[in-house]
């Protein structure tokens, strides 16, 4: 099983040369840390930035550099700034390739939800449903159940909906699947986890063919 | 040139009134125009509407308008950091309507370039749509959003010369160019008003034409809402 370190270790695995990458909030957040450096990857804030690079050092922190999660950043060689309409752009235009975010439940035709419990919490969806509505690519990163031990992978999701049929790719602490017309294809086991486990936390239509490797991660 | 400069803060919002609705630049704390809210609190004016991507927090921000109780309504794309905005809004004395970050920005630029409406893919087949016109095109389902109309908008930018032209720093750009002409009056404050000729035109973000009202901002608190650092090795 992965803790969530090794979710974004596996997720990191699918950003490319010469990818523009959206990060969400949580978990995605993390995969910056684990993209090899041998490859050219640009990040992109919804806040408006492209090109954003580490933590800054003590001391060097810029309250008018920050990104989606309102945590101070530093920018990198080449990184440029704009506003949030332009910012929508890259995004509604379809220039942003990879699009990494966390859910609340995924079903297994592809809907998400993330961004509402009604009477509970409601927090609002961000740039969460421009960037499911647009993006090609999309990986949810996020634990395969809830605290309750319900899983998260559904058959229909119950929750308001961010988006609709927009989900390719989903990597959880046990598995990494694909959203496919029959339902959730398995790709991948967590190291040590068994596909009945992964069976038995899944809702949703799994499907299993042949013998499933184990993440290299 | 045309001089848009006023001398302070109280001229700068002449004519704001109750029930009004208000555009306010910033995401989260970032990039907010704090000399503007700290009048608005200071006029105690009421029952006012603000479009503002987020709600500030407990004690700052646009949530210093919330803990006096003068907003009626906020129009927003996400609310997560303060626990009175929550508060109000669960209990029914606020009234939110949360519009997708991307559809935000637009419904702004949409009102200053005069556009009435625009369709988005963002939010077809959500909550979001309900009630309104979604069309295809090529396959694809889209929303129709209209521009938004607000009487003020309040802005805050690095840099400003006197015929109101513009030059914003960093992620505290956002929303606020967006917002510059996109209600009936356009009020920019500046860490730094320069006389006209000071900025290459070659630079400027939003020109004058967009702003009707500039001034020197008195204080710039600028908070931070997470500070994250990295330890040197």
């Amino acid at each position: 099983m992965l803790d969530k370190n090794g979710i974004a270790k596996r997720i990191a695995k699918e950003v490319k040369d010469g990818y523009y990458v959206n990060l969400g909030i949580g978990i995605p957040t993390l995969v910056a840390n684990f993209v090899r450096d041998d490859i050219s990857v640009e990040f992109q804030s919804e806040n408006g930035v492209l090109g954003m690079g580490p933590f800054p050092f003590e001391g060097e922190e810029d309250a008018d550099i920050i990104n989606a999660g309102k945590q101070t950043i530093t920018t990198l060689p080449g990184a440029s700034f704009f506003d949030s309409a332009t910012s929508f752009a890259m995004i509604r235009g379809k220039h942003v390739d990879l699009t990494i975010l966390g859910a609340m439940e995924v079903a297994e035709n592809g809907d998400i939800a993330n961004w509402k419990i009604p009477g509970k919490m409601v927090k609002g969806m961000g740039g969460a449903m421009d960037l499911v509505a647009s993006a090609e690519n999309i990986i949810v990163a996020m634990m395969h159940t809830n605290r309750a031990g319900q899983s998260k992978l559904l058959k229909r999701c119950t929750l308001p909906l961010t988006g609709v049929g927009c989900v390719t790719t989903i990597v959880t602490n046990l598995a990494v699947l694909e959203v496919t017309a029959d339902g959730f294809k398995l790709l991948e086991r967590a190291p040590g986890v068994s596909v009945e486990e992964i069976k038995e936390a899944t809702e949703g239509t799994l499907i299993v063919e042949g013998e499933i490797p184990e993440m290299n991660i | 040139m045309i001089n848009k400069t006023v001398a302070n803060v109280g001229e700068a919002l002449k004519g704001v009134e109750d029930g009004m609705t208000f555009m306010l630049g910033g995401f989260g704390l970032c990039g907010i125009p704090e000399n503007a809210i700290d009048e608005l609190v200071r006029l105690g004016i009421k029952d006012i509407t603000c479009i503002s991507n987020n709600a500030g927090v407990d004690d700052f921000g646009l949530g210093l308008l919330l803990q006096n109780h003068q907003i009626r309504k906020m129009i927003s794309s996400y609310v997560g950091e303060n626990d009175e905005f929550e508060r109000q809004m669960l209990s029914g004395e606020l009234e939110v309507e949360l519009t997708p970050q991307g559809t935000l920005a637009e419904k702004c630029r949409a009102a200053q370039a005069g556009f009435p409406a625009f369709y988005t893919p963002a939010g077809y087949g959500t909550e979001v749509a309900e009630g309104k016109e979604t069309r295809e095109f090529d396959g694809k389902m889209y929303v129709l959003e209209p521009a938004f109309k607000a009487d003020f908008a309040f802005v805050k930018a690095w840099k400003g010369d006197e015929a109101g032209n513009l030059i914003f720093k960093g992620t505290a750009r956002n929303f606020n160019p967006c917002m510059c002409g996109a209600a009936t009056i356009t009020v920019a404050e500046v860490e730094e008003l320069l006389p006209a000729g000071s900025l290459d035109p070659n630079e400027i973000h939003i020109p004058g034409i967009f702003v009707q009202r500039i001034f020197q901002g008195e204080k710039f608190e600028k908070r931070i809402e997470q500070r994250t650092v990295r330890q040197k090795a």
